[in-house]
């Protein structure tokens, strides 16, 4: 029997009733959505595989439209450098001479900070690589801040990576795929970066609220920070290096310190992408508990030659050890007349002493310094 | 003899298909990374005109749905959490659907009022829910300059009302 043949045939559903059925099943399954969508513990998303699914398309989409803006941007910067050829030739010039200054203290500051290091045995932080990518696409809203770049997994970048501008800090990188990258930046209302006010060394929580300037929240100590404070990345939590530049304290209107961005300073076009690792996922749990003069028992077998210079070192100290002894002896057997004892001494230091430098420098040169760079690799990697 | 009048159908593709891949493209070129003297360019919520507009033309299963998927689509497209702009959109839809009968046949102001109403109510409803899943209150300001773009479309969802509505002549 066909439906309309059976006893619902003259029942006509109104179609607002319909409608209404299926917002409702789309509210059902908006709100389940918005409950499993939880941020993981690396800064990602549970949502990430669609995510990064969308992204992926979106990315190229949004490289079409961004390229003719960046075209338009280079014309005009092409043109505008004719027209303002002579003024930015002052400004460059004045800049040049300032940075001399700079330049040189730079130079100096380096050469003593480098000697500090040696003289305190300081492992200091390894050289961050980093990839450089383009904005493609942007959300500026209030709930949302963030941008699509054109870098992605295949390039090294991962979710956490904190991203620059030559200007300052950015943000960091929340979900990745091949060849696209979401970064949230600092203003995102769910963005937190932990940083320190540059003068007192006092801690502090950035905020993000959507606005340009972020808050910050948490400042430790009373007075420790003041209106042009220079704030940087704190890099606790190993989230992010430490020092990164990230903008100057203000004084907001609601009476909240604020920062305004120094990445602020010009369009977020092209970024860098800081291939950084926590030094805790660098360094393996084992070298760090191992004891610290470990390297001393790990030292290399000493080489062919490194072996004869310590058996020669040895000989001619036990040489020297023996004819200091004859001639102490010698000495005790046979009292000396009054004016011998003043060449004897003479006679006998260089004897004595001379070989005593060979004899005792080199011998703890092949095997002292041998097992010093052991722990180094170990304890860097 | 009278001649055969040519019967324009307003269907489906017309009136939802076209639009929403309309208002999705408008969004895409929008989220370019454009700044003009330190300006960027406007980010209105676009399909808030379809969901005040589509209830309105006329009630339909397939409307809703596919406010849903644009929804998704925003959330995806700004990284705003997923399903947050889908529940505003349907709220508005499921609002206006409910209040058809008193908003058909009022123009002008009072329409103007009922679509300001509804974008207000979209973003409260967004502004709780952000909050809430970020423990922190967004600033007043961006959310300002969100808002005021989206009611400065209220002209294209009338627009599209006073084309569309009761366009089809088989429901007439």
């Amino acid at each position: 029997m066909a439906f309309r043949d059976g006893p619902f045939e003259n029942i006509k559903v109104p179609l607002a009733w319909t409608a209404a059925v299926v917002v409702v099943v789309a509210v059902i399954g908006a709100v389940v959505l918005l409950l499993g969508d939880r941020t993981t513990s690396e800064g990602g998303s549970t949502m990430g595989a669609a995510r990064g699914g969308f992204e992926a398309a979106a990315g190229p989409v949004g490289g079409v439209f961004a390229a003719p803006v960046r075209w338009a941007g280079a014309a005009r910067d092409y043109v505008g450098g004719y027209f303002f050829a002579i003024g930015e030739n002052r400004r460059l010039k004045a800049e040049i001479a300032e940075l001399r200054g700079w330049r040189d203290e730079a130079i100096a500051q380096k050469n003593i900070n480098g000697r500090y290091e040696a003289m305190l045995g300081l492992r200091t932080e390894p050289p961050v690589p980093m990839a450089t990518g383009r904005a493609i696409s942007e959300s500026r809203g209030p709930f949302s801040n963030a941008k699509l770049i054109d870098v992605g997994s295949a390039k090294g970048v991962r979710i956490g990576n904190p991203v620059v501008t030559e200007h300052g800090l950015v943000g960091r990188v929340t979900g990745v795929t091949g060849g696209v990258s979401r970064v949230v930046l600092l203003t995102d209302v769910a963005s937190r970066t932990p940083v320190m006010i540059e003068r007192t060394d006092a801690r502090a929580m950035l905020t993000g609220d959507g606005g340009d300037s972020p808050r910050l929240e948490f400042i430790r100590g009373s007075g420790s920070i003041k209106a042009g404070d220079r704030i940087l990345s704190s890099g606790d939590g190993g989230g992010l290096p430490r020092g990164l530049p990230v903008g100057v304290a203000a004084k907001g209107v609601d009476g909240a310190w604020r920062v305004k961005l120094f990445s602020d300073h010009g369009a977020i076009d092209y970024v860098r992408v800081l291939l950084f690792q926590s030094f805790g996922q660098l360094v393996s749990p084992n070298a760090l508990n191992a004891p610290p003069l470990a390297g001393l028992s790990t030292a290399p077998e000493p080489s062919a030659a490194e072996v004869g210079a310590i058996r020669d070192a040895a000989a001619r100290r036990a040489a020297a050890q023996q004819a200091q002894a004859e001639r102490a002896r010698a000495a005790a057997a046979t009292p000396a007349p009054t004016p011998a004892p003043a060449a004897a001494p003479t006679a006998a230091r260089p004897a004595v002493t001379s070989p005593r430098p060979a004899a005792s420098t080199p011998s703890p040169a092949p095997v002292a310094p041998s097992p010093a760079p052991a722990p180094a690799p170990g304890g860097a990697a | 003899m009278r001649r055969p009048v040519a019967v324009r159908v307003v269907g489906p593709l017309q009136w939802i298909v076209y639009p929403a891949l309309l208002v999705l493209a408008a969004t895409v070129v929008l989220g370019t990374p454009l700044q003009l003297f330190g300006l960027h360019l406007p980010e209105p919520v676009i399909p808030m005109i379809l969901a005040f507009a589509w209830p309105l033309i006329r009630p339909s299963m397939l409307a809703p749905a596919v406010l849903f998927l644009i929804g998704l689509f925003l959330d995806l497209f700004w990284n705003t959490p997923l399903g947050l702009w889908a529940l505003c959109l349907m709220g508005v839809y499921g609002t206006v659907l409910l209040s058809r009968n008193l908003l058909a046949g009022h123009e002008g102001l009072i329409r103007f009022g009922a679509y300001a109403a509804c974008t207000l109510g979209a973003f409260f409803l967004a502004y709780l829910v952000v909050t809430m899943r970020a423990a922190n209150a967004p600033a007043i300001l961006p959310l300002v300059g969100q808002v005021v773009p989206t009611l400065l479309l209220f002209p294209i969802a009338n627009w599209m009302l006073e084309r569309f509505d009761d366009g089809d002549i088989r429901f007439r």
